[in-house]
């Protein structure tokens, strides 16, 4: 039957977390790639060079610009009857589109799976990663979204070029029932958070955004990613994309340092899963330090600075 | 305009939740149960659009067990005119759910359907877009701010790279973030006055639903456990286990 995976993409290059849901698509079968925007033939082109794509399909009209649920949904409710599964990664854009497709296909979707058991069986977390489920769908068409830590990111074949068929498909048309107004993106030279190797989060502790640059500072020596706990978001501090949590971004680096962050169970089921955490926490007994590889219990705004000169001290 | 909002009785979310020794769910008796935090800010949104006058009624809708009757009566506590409880025993996905919606929004014709983006307990995030489908209304999810117009709602949503900004024809459905709102708490004499309003109670048979579960849920176990960390002492020791032991930097 095959699986159809919906890109995740700016015109020109896919996002990394399509590159993960990818490899989890492969596990399933046969892997065709759906990119849809308008103007998007070089991501369709990046599309193709993806290991273990067989087959890109092209959607390129203007009423799928920018991605609206409302305009793509119908699209893939079209394409879905062809395909076992449709996968999309666990992202903004993925958790938005995909239950409008699963609606119209009369399926119930499976989201933010982390492991794959068979064709029909998946691990998922629930009550924010306290527990794991493994369920199993009869579905004809299983819809599911994909937690992209848990899956590698798919290679992409940089030489030769495209080795998938590219397929121009028509479709879209504009709904009326939405439109695009505008977008406020924070811009940033930082790697992306839920891709980075090392991760610094600020919380409650930080006292105010100013702050903030204490760990800008530190991220820029360690090539990381600054990132926040709910706290920090809500008080104002950082805008609302540094959130890391169960509703928030899941990242898994090779190192997450936690500063001034207590520790609260929805904080804990963005960031648990990373190799090596840090936490930094003048709290001896802040929650945090139970999941941490090493804790240090000082103020942060000695232990910053410090750190910072530290790193400065490279062999 | 008509405001309907749906709320959800879940574990409360400072509850350390306890997986059952069988592996066939989590233990749910004798725990703490609260209205779904994202549902919370739904209701307030509705309850400010009430007190600003945009909204001329505001239904708050709850569905599971008779005990769901509380988080309706909180609801109303909240500022809820009035409620409605679909009564099942049956453990409701989000799809049932939407089809559930979708017939009390046709008996009801709200303007705007708001829900919490996710419920803590599933942590699915699929209902409103769900319902949204099939209804076949425009959709404006993980909303940070609302805006009315002249039979449009403008929503800026929270998404990964910041902030994005949609404009829907109404009726509309809202799907709520963190950040749209900070939940009020009912008051001792609105919680009284709430005892009083009325709410409705039905079954899925009177809505002509099927609500039976599509998925198959096989064992559920305990995530993984971290291994015990270390304390270090200064930020000099830090750096040097960072380099030199776990070598991540």
């Amino acid at each position: 039957m095959g699986v159809l995976v919906i890109a995740e993409h700016d015109n020109t290059s896919l996002s990394p977390a399509t590159l993960n849901t990818v490899t989890a698509a492969t596990a399933l079968g046969e892997v065709t790639i759906l990119v849809a925007s308008a103007n998007c033939r070089p991501a369709a082109e990046a599309a193709a060079a993806v290991d273990g794509v067989a087959r890109v399909l092209l959607a390129d009209d203007s009423s799928l610009e920018h991605g609206l649920a409302e305009n793509l949904a119908p699209l893939i409710q079209g394409l879905g009857g062809e395909y076992g599964h449709v996968l999309a990664a666990a992202t903004t854009f993925g958790k938005n589109l995909l239950p409008r497709v699963a609606a119209l296909l009369d399926v119930q979707q499976i989201s933010e799976i982390t492991a794959i058991e068979s064709e029909d069986t998946f691990v998922r977390p629930i009550y924010a990663g306290n527990a794991m489920a493994t369920v199993q769908s009869a579905d004809s068409v299983k819809v599911i979204t994909v937690r992209t830590t848990a899956f590698e990111a798919a290679q992409v074949n940089d030489e030769d070029g495209g080795s998938a068929d590219i397929e121009e498909i028509g479709g879209g048309g504009d709904s009326g029932l939405s439109s695009f107004v505008g977008h406020e993106l924070t811009k940033s030279e930082r790697p992306e958070l839920t891709s980075a190797g090392i991760v610094i989060s600020g919380g409650r502790g930080m006292q105010s955004g100013e702050n903030f640059k204490m760990l800008e500072d530190i991220a820029d020596k360690l090539g990381a990613a600054v990132g926040a706990s709910r706290a920090a978001v809500d008080a104002g501090f950082v805008p609302n994309d540094y959130q890391v949590g169960q509703t928030g971004k899941v990242v898994a680096p090779n190192l997450y340092i936690a500063v001034g962050i207590s520790g609260a169970i929805q904080h804990l089921a963005g960031m648990k899963d990373s190799k090596v955490i840090v936490a930094i926490n003048k709290d001896e007994e802040a929650p945090i330090f139970q999941i941490a590889d090493y804790g240090l219990a000082q103020d942060l705004f000695e232990a910053l600075p410090e750190l910072s000169s530290e790193l400065d001290k490279r062999d | 305009m008509k405001v309907l909002v749906a709320v959800k009785r879940v574990v409360d979310f400072n509850v350390k939740i306890r997986v059952k020794s069988d592996g066939t769910g989590v233990e749910t008796g004798n725990v703490k149960m609260s209205m779904n935090p994202f549902d919370e800010i739904a209701l307030e949104e509705g309850v400010r659009m009430r007190e600003a006058g945009t909204a001329d009624e505001l239904i708050a809708v709850s569905m599971g067990p008779q005990a769901c009757q509380e988080t309706i009566r909180t609801a109303l506590a909240m500022g809820a005119d009035r409620g409605i409880l679909v009564e099942t025993d049956v453990e409701l996905e989000p799809l049932a759910v939407a089809k559930l919606l979708k017939a009390i929004t046709e008996k009801e014709n709200p303007d705007l359907v708001i829900l919490g983006k996710q419920a803590i307990d599933d942590d699915c995030n699929q209902t409103g877009q769900m319902l949204a489908a099939l209804l076949g209304w425009g959709q404006g999810t993980f909303a940070s701010s609302l805006e009315f117009g002249d039979a449009k709602v403008t929503v800026t949503r929270e998404i990964d790279g910041g902030l994005e900004t949609v404009a829907l024809t109404l009726p509309a459905l809202v799907t709520t973030d963190l950040r749209l709102n900070e939940p009020r708490y009912a008051s001792l004499p609105n919680i009284m006055k709430a005892k009083k309003k009325p709410i409705d109670t039905m079954t899925p048979e009177d809505l002509g639903v099927d609500a039976t579960p599509r998925l198959k849920i096989l064992k559920v176990d305990e995530p993984q456990g971290r291994e015990v960390g270390i304390m270090v002492e200064t930020v000099a020791e830090l750096v040097d286990k960072l380099r030199n032991e776990a070598k991540v930097i």
